[in-house]
């Protein structure tokens, strides 16, 4: 079980998850102090500790959408939090799942911010508002990426299958 | 069977048997570009090599292209020293399409790359910008992908697990008016799918409007596609393509055209009559809040600018030119114009235009992603309103949460720039 700590609408923009004036950072480690830099409440929040790992983000339809910078994942993965959307836009869904951030394909959720929310393989059990939802699975190819631990140790491995530069 | 142009072009690049859209493939990648973000791709290779005993080398370095737009001359020491570190890459692995800050072959990458021949019909070309979608002009499945992706890209050769898409096809009978752009038609067809209408697909263009726009606006259409949330937008290549490849971008080799199959099944099919279309603007804060521009008439404004991946083009600044030819821009307004690349900013001298802008009162900056994206140049003032020709509007975008930003054609900008409030081009002389 675990709070919800945001919950937003349709829509949400790589800028609004990662300002696009941060932009100069790059390196995964530095980049989870601009997470929503622009939202000051819930940065603040982020900043100061007051959201636990494991916490949740909730949004409608085509989260991330806008730049393919991998900033706008990475921050999130830095505070360890999940992110629930009723569907994500294609570049920020693959950065996610390339650098670890946990997401949850779930079209009908519906949380408020402090509802408490039980993650489970094929559904999403909010235990404030008593309901369940149904959870879309990734695609296979896609959790071969997930079970090595991101893109990184999923490349390393098929280039020691592979041979180095001979796909 | 019939496929269209994705199906064809990702057959080709994965060798296999005739694919469709759902099936995952691995394919071959034809070009592989990045800009200042490759600081990150470089820390994400070095991390795929750590502790594997194989000598960090790029799989091709003739198929990567590294470009430098987004902050250039840089803004920051951080900017500056990531900079650094990867002219050092480029320089230890032998990449020859380098387009460091220069005005001899600068610019922005999603110019270089067409007007140097780098990207040819049927290819596959990744980048670490979505706005890579706008190769789709020149007839190749162009798409963006993260810097982690492009790491792994650098090391294999392949893109993994790219599920071929679905795919619109989008009709657009009859030809553009006077003062209507391709700008016009592409935020029309946006605000008809919404930001998120063609998520996880392919548009391909059709029709005599299509085939009558030069490459310059096709370049336009396919680099927004992104904003209705598609994996890329493509023209099938025709005469125009071979012109521009042959007389604009140098090319001499023969090309290997593919071209989709009359009866290829697509998703959806949507009919555009050009004709009938008036100038558009997308509203703040949303790329898809589209409307005519007569909805918004009147809205004063403080910033213009005229530029970016979407608008910087030859074409573009000669629009601009010839509206504000013996005009001034109004008291009160900036006006800020950034040449796509060093070549067009050094054609636009050459013909007159940059001239004229700044007799108008313009300023002309240097070649690259200026204010576009709120990180080096032209931030607005808290309660400023822009008017630009870039492509992406959310909230901050140029810099400042408490501003706003509409997105026009550049002849909306340039005949808005002179009343300093949004004006519908066919009302000035």
């Amino acid at each position: 079980m675990a709070s919800v700590v945001l919950s937003l609408g349709d829509d949400v923009s790589t800028d609004i998850i990662y300002p696009g004036r941060f932009m100069a950072t790059v390196l995964p480690g530095e980049t989870p102090q601009f997470a929503f830099a622009d939202q000051i409440e819930f940065n603040s929040r982020l900043k100061n500790g007051q959201v636990p790992a494991a916490s949740i983000i909730v949004a409608g339809r085509n989260f991330g959408c806008g730049s393919s910078r991998e900033q706008a994942a990475s921050c999130l993965r830095g505070w360890e939090l999940v992110v629930v959307a009723r569907h994500f836009a294609r570049i920020f869904l693959q950065n996610s799942i390339n650098v670890g951030l946990r997401t949850v394909i779930c079209p009908e959720i519906e949380a408020a911010e402090g509802d408490e929310l039980e993650l489970r393989a094929s559904s999403v059990v909010n235990r404030t508002n008593g309901r369940s939802f149904v959870v879309l699975p990734l695609p296979k190819a896609q959790q071969a990426i997930i079970e090595a631990g991101g893109l990184v140790p999923y490349t390393r491995q098929l280039l020691l299958q592979r041979g180095s530069n001979s796909v | 069977m019939a496929m269209t142009m994705v199906e064809k072009i990702l057959t080709r690049a994965t060798g296999s048997a005739a694919l469709r859209a759902g099936d995952v493939v691995e394919p071959r990648v034809d070009l592989a570009m990045s800009h200042e973000n490759a600081a990150l791709v470089l820390n994400q290779f070095y991390e795929i090599y750590r502790d594997t005993g194989l000598r960090p080398d790029v799989w091709d370095p003739e198929k990567i292209a590294i470009i430098f737009d987004h902050r250039i001359p840089a803004e920051s020491s951080k900017t500056a020293t990531n900079q650094k570190k990867v002219r050092e890459f480029v320089a230890q692995q032998g990449i020859l399409k380098f387009h460091d800050i220069r005005g001899d072959e600068g610019g922005i990458c999603h110019q270089i790359l067409p007007e140097n021949g780098y990207v040819r019909p049927g290819c596959v070309v990744v980048g670490t910008d979505s706005h890579t979608t706008s190769h789709g002009a020149l007839g190749a499945f162009a798409f963006g992908i993260g810097a982690t992706e492009m790491a792994s890209v650098w090391a294999l050769g392949r893109v993994l697990n790219v599920e071929v898409p679905a795919t619109l096809k989008v009709v657009v009978r009859g030809r553009l008016g006077p003062g209507v752009l391709p700008k016009d038609l592409i935020l029309f067809l946006i605000g008809k799918l919404t930001a998120q209408g063609a998520n996880y697909k392919v548009i391909e263009f059709h029709g005599e409007a299509i085939s009558g726009m030069p490459t310059s606006g096709r370049l336009t259409i396919c680099n927004m596609a992104v904003e209705a949330g598609a994996t890329s937008g493509i023209v099938p290549p025709d005469a125009e393509t071979r012109r521009y490849l042959k007389d604009v971008a140098g090319v001499r080799e023969p090309l290997q055209v593919l071209i989709p199959d009359p009866d290829a099944a697509y998703e959806r099919v949507i009919e555009v009559d050009a004709s009938a279309l008036v100038p558009q603007i997308a509203c703040p804060h949303s790329v898809d809040n589209v409307k005519p521009v007569s909805a918004v008439n009147g809205t004063p404004i403080q910033q213009v600018v005229i530029g970016s991946c979407t608008n910087g083009r030859l074409d573009d600044i000669k629009i601009a030119a010839d509206i504000l030819a013996g005009k001034k821009v109004a008291r009160g307004v900036r006006m800020l114009v950034f040449p796509a690349s060093a070549r067009v900013f050094r054609e636009a001298m050459a013909g007159g235009y940059l001239r004229t802008l700044m007799e108008a009162g313009a300023v002309v900056a240097n070649s690259g992603c200026g204010p576009c994206l709120g990180i080096h140049q032209g931030a607005l003032g808290d309660g400023e309103v822009a008017l630009s020709t870039t492509n992406r509007n959310f909230k901050g975008r140029m810099g400042n949460p408490r501003s706003e930003v509409y997105l026009c054609s550049p002849a909306v900008a340039a005949a808005s720039a002179v009343t300093g409030v949004i004006t519908d081009p066919r009302k000035v002389n």
